[in-house]
């Protein structure tokens, strides 16, 4: 594998991983605060298929992207309403809300353009367009640092920079603010926050609609910018990939970032089959690539590099005692 | 004490007034026209059996739940209490027998969470560990801020409890069985602690039913019974049996009367015991001791010190490595014969400690927990397939009349029972298999005064009819009334072992934070 092939296989991670990235931390903040997620696909499903769809009628991407986390934010509430609210099992309502956006998607898509469940095909200011940082052609000719400055990092839609900044933000936010230090606490001992007289179901509602916004960003960016449009089951997995990334990332923002970029990789290295038979000098079928971020997830969870505690109240209404 | 007379002048309105506090969750009156003075500057108890309204009471004090009617009044000043952040105002602070930390936070991150000072945490952080110095300082109350809260002893994590209440400016503490989970030394420590505060003018509520901590610390004391006071006093005008029959409601002997122990034939060896637990972590260090036919074995020691999982390998539910006999002969401590089902056939019968997840299933019924274990009995069986339901009903409503279990209906499920009456449920189903050897790991957790008096005589009534006892209890009281000997585990090995006629709570206390000889210095 020669450089310039290296180059464009992590441009191509930078936009596979920045879907799982924005999925992960949205997973982050409502798993942290106690409530487990596992319905981020269907969110982001929903989510791309407003984006498009609104995106289409307009001609705004950003119209569509405000539509998306509208959409997102629905089935976020509808999740809280059923985990916090009624108490209900978790893992239920967002299976079940897997199955929803599934269907419901396609659903309106088709009564809306009647073009096989998909949307119309966007361009121009209907998706995300490129973005050149700063000096990007004047350091393409640096060896080395140049192409990964300019071919790299540069070019590409808003929300991919929206993602790594969310990195950082969100670290801040957990670690360095108050609403931070709630969170955390109601997701290990909500009794610890309700006895010191502080709302746990405001706090988790809070906590389960930054992860409707950030699932609605990542679904807006896989119909408007990854792809031109949305289509019938887009997030292929994409939900539970990030789910895998949150527990190898044992729920931290930087190693986040690190896992969704590795998967990110793996998707992109399963794009270029031609790259890996020249490698390797032989073929890895596209499946196994495909299962790898499963597999280290398992033997992540397994406990083979070190243990990843998920928050102790994780998964579990939270009911006053007598 | 007593340097401050303790009867506070009479134009101080007292901290906290209830006027006719009820509450009832739907046909339980839990509490009924409750009203109660408590004067600044004091420590008053209440006491009272399992259910008869105090941390009902206290949840309603702290916000927890509404009272249906009554009035509250602090510092002569009604003051509604709509949730726990209005009783934070109000100046009350609650330690809760289930401390509410976050585990893996710091002390500091703990002690701030909820009173923060802004939306960044740098300055609240700040500010608390200047003012937990002070604290520390003013009511020895020494802890290291930057320490995360699950490595800190018990003791330390009620500390932080009670940082946390002082932190957000109580000046009314009230404590939910405190000393619960505490050795005796922290429990002196924790009292000094609270005498401190007194001198210090604060208010303290301490709730408990160790009747020997009402004596020690209390100026006053409320006594509750199903749902209403019936009596409040000055401590130093009362006693325990007086206290302890305005609980129960009838006299109570607090101490079992029993003969000396006639002691027979070895029943028990056991010899360099080991246990390593699924961490890899060491937890019975090679411990040997023997029981006797007609005795009780008492096990005393502060809980996490290997006592579970004793019970734990003798009743066949964890493997081990050393030599254990029963009445000659070994047991089978690793291979197929090491379940419960074999110790059981082998006459050892065991009521385990933690009765609610090993002792039984609480959603089934009553009936169906007393065949658990026994269920291949022939008596409970119709033929080869099936089984005799009706048999094990009628055995079931026997035994219940037996062991006075209330109410005696062998249809109702486990959790419907009280505490007590579960535990009546599991040693009738134990004892009356009439076992070479009993295991009992705290007989008497969450049982009210009144059953522990029969728990306690049934035991002592196994014993006298010739069989081997092994008592495994925190409670010192206990230990010291029942055994016939008394050792002492500290760390995964028995520190000493005593008769309970030549020993004191001191020493014992000392063994059981694992000063060897039992003669050091306390702290």
């Amino acid at each position: 594998m020669d450089f310039s092939t290296l180059v464009q296989i992590l441009d191509s991670t930078m936009r596979l991983a920045t879907p799982l990235l924005l999925a992960c931390l949205a997973g982050l903040y409502s798993e942290r605060s106690g409530i487990f997620d596992i319905g981020l696909e269907g969110k982001m499903l929903m989510a791309a298929m407003c984006t498009g769809a609104v995106a289409a009628l307009t001609g705004s991407v950003w119209l569509g992207m405000l539509a998306g986390i509208g959409g997102s934010i629905l089935f976020a509430l509808v999740h809280g309403l059923a985990s916090i609210t009624f108490r209900g099992n978790q893992l239920i309502s967002g299976v079940a809300l897997n199955f929803v956006a599934s269907g419901v998607t396609v659903l309106i898509a088709q009564a809306l353009f009647r073009q096989g469940g998909r949307t119309p095909p966007l361009s121009g200011d209907a998706r995300f367009n490129p973005i050149e940082l700063p000096f990007a052609a004047q350091l393409a000719d640096i060896p080395i640092i140049g192409p990964l400055y300019s071919d790299v990092l540069s070019g590409h839609g808003a929300l991919v920079y929206v993602a790594l900044l969310a990195v950082p933000v969100t670290w801040w936010v957990l670690f360095r603010t108050r609403f931070g230090l709630r969170l955390r606490a109601v997701g290990e001992n909500p009794a610890s926050v309700d006895t010191a007289g502080v709302s746990v179901i405001r706090l988790r509602y809070t906590a389960v609609i930054i992860t409707g916004i950030l699932c609605g960003l990542a679904g807006a960016y896989l119909a408007a910018g990854l792809q031109t449009g949305f289509g019938k089951e887009m997030t292929a997995g994409r939900g539970y990939i990030a789910l895998a990334a949150l527990i190898f990332a044992k729920w931290r923002p930087w190693h986040a970032l690190m896992a969704t970029f590795l998967f990110g990789f793996f998707q992109a290295l399963a794009l270029r089959p031609d790259v890996i038979r020249g490698t390797l000098g032989f073929d890895v079928p596209v499946p196994a690539l495909d299962a790898l971020p499963y597999v280290l997830t398992v033997i992540v969870l397994a406990g083979f590099v070190g243990r990843a505690i998920p928050p102790r109240a994780g998964g579990e209404p939270y009911v006053k005692e007598r | 004490m007593g340097r401050r007379d303790t009867a506070a002048p009479l134009d101080v309105p007292p901290a906290i007034e209830l006027r006719g506090i009820s509450k009832a969750f739907g046909t339980v009156q839990a509490n009924k026209d409750i009203s109660i003075r408590v004067m600044p500057g004091t420590i008053h108890g209440i006491i009272g059996e399992n259910g008869a309204g105090k941390s009902t009471l206290m949840s309603i004090l702290y916000g927890f739940y509404r009272a249906d009617s009554g009035e509250i009044f602090i510092n002569g000043k009604k003051t509604e209490i709509h949730d726990s952040q209005d009783a934070i105002r109000a100046g009350i602070g609650m330690v809760f027998q289930h401390f509410k930390l976050v585990p893996n936070f710091t002390v500091l991150e703990n002690i701030v969470l909820g009173a923060e000072d802004g939306a960044l945490l740098r300055p609240s952080l700040a500010k608390a560990r200047r003012v937990l110095d002070e604290l520390a300082r003013e009511y020895e109350l020494e802890v290291d801020p930057d320490a995360v809260v699950e490595d800190l002893s018990v003791g330390h994590q009620q500390r932080v409890e009670i940082l946390k209440a002082l932190y957000r400016h109580a000046d009314i503490l009230i404590l939910d069985e405190p000393t619960g989970v505490l050795t005796p030394a922290e429990a002196d420590h924790l009292f000094r602690i609270l005498k401190n505060l007194k001198e210090q003018g604060k208010t303290i509520i301490l709730i408990t039913h160790k009747l020997r901590e009402i004596m020690e610390v209390t100026d006053t004391v409320s006594v509750m019974r199903r749902g209403e006071m019936t009596a409040t006093v000055r401590t130093a005008e009362t006693s325990p049996e007086q206290l302890a029959e305005l609980m129960v409601g009838r006299k109570v002997l607090l101490n079992v009367p029993k003969a000396p122990a006639s002691p027979g034939a070895t029943v028990l060896e056991v010899e360099d015991l080991r246990v390593t637990d699924a961490d890899g972590v060491e937890r019975l260090k090679g411990i040997s001791f023997q029981i006797r036919a007609g005795e009780i074995l008492g096990i005393a020691g502060v809980a996490g010190n290997g006592q579970s999982e004793l019970l734990a390998v003798l009743g066949g539910i964890m493997k081990g490595q050393g030599r254990v006999r029963l009445n000659g002969e070994e047991l089978d401590l690793t291979g197929r014969h090491s379940d419960g089902q074999s110790r059981r056939a082998r006459g050892i019968a065991h009521v385990p400690e933690d009765r609610q997840r090993l002792g039984m299933i609480l959603d089934f019924t009553a009936w169906e927990n007393v065949a658990f274990g026994y269920h291949h009995d022939p008596a409970y069986q119709k033929n080869r397939w099936l089984m005799d339901n009706d048999a094990i009903l009628r055995d079931t409503m026997g035994k219940m009349e037996r062991f006075d279990v209330r109410p005696p209906i062998p249809t109702l499920q486990a959790k419907n029972f009280s505490g007590g009456n579960q535990q009546k449920i599991i040693l009738a189903r134990e004892i009356e298999r009439n076992p070479d050897l009993l295991l009992v790991g705290q007989p008497t957790r969450g049982v009210d005064i009144g059953a522990i008096e029969f728990i306690h005589k049934r035991i002592v009534e196994l014993r006298d009819a010739g069989k081997a006892v092994l008592l495994v209890s925190v409670e010192l009281d206990e230990i010291m009334s029942l055994s016939d000997r008394i050792a002492v585990m500290f760390d995964g090995r028995i520190m000493g072992e005593r008769l309970p006629e030549q020993t004191d709570e001191r020493e014992l206390g000392l063994l059981m934070a694992g000063v060897a000889n039992g003669k050091g210095d306390a702290r």
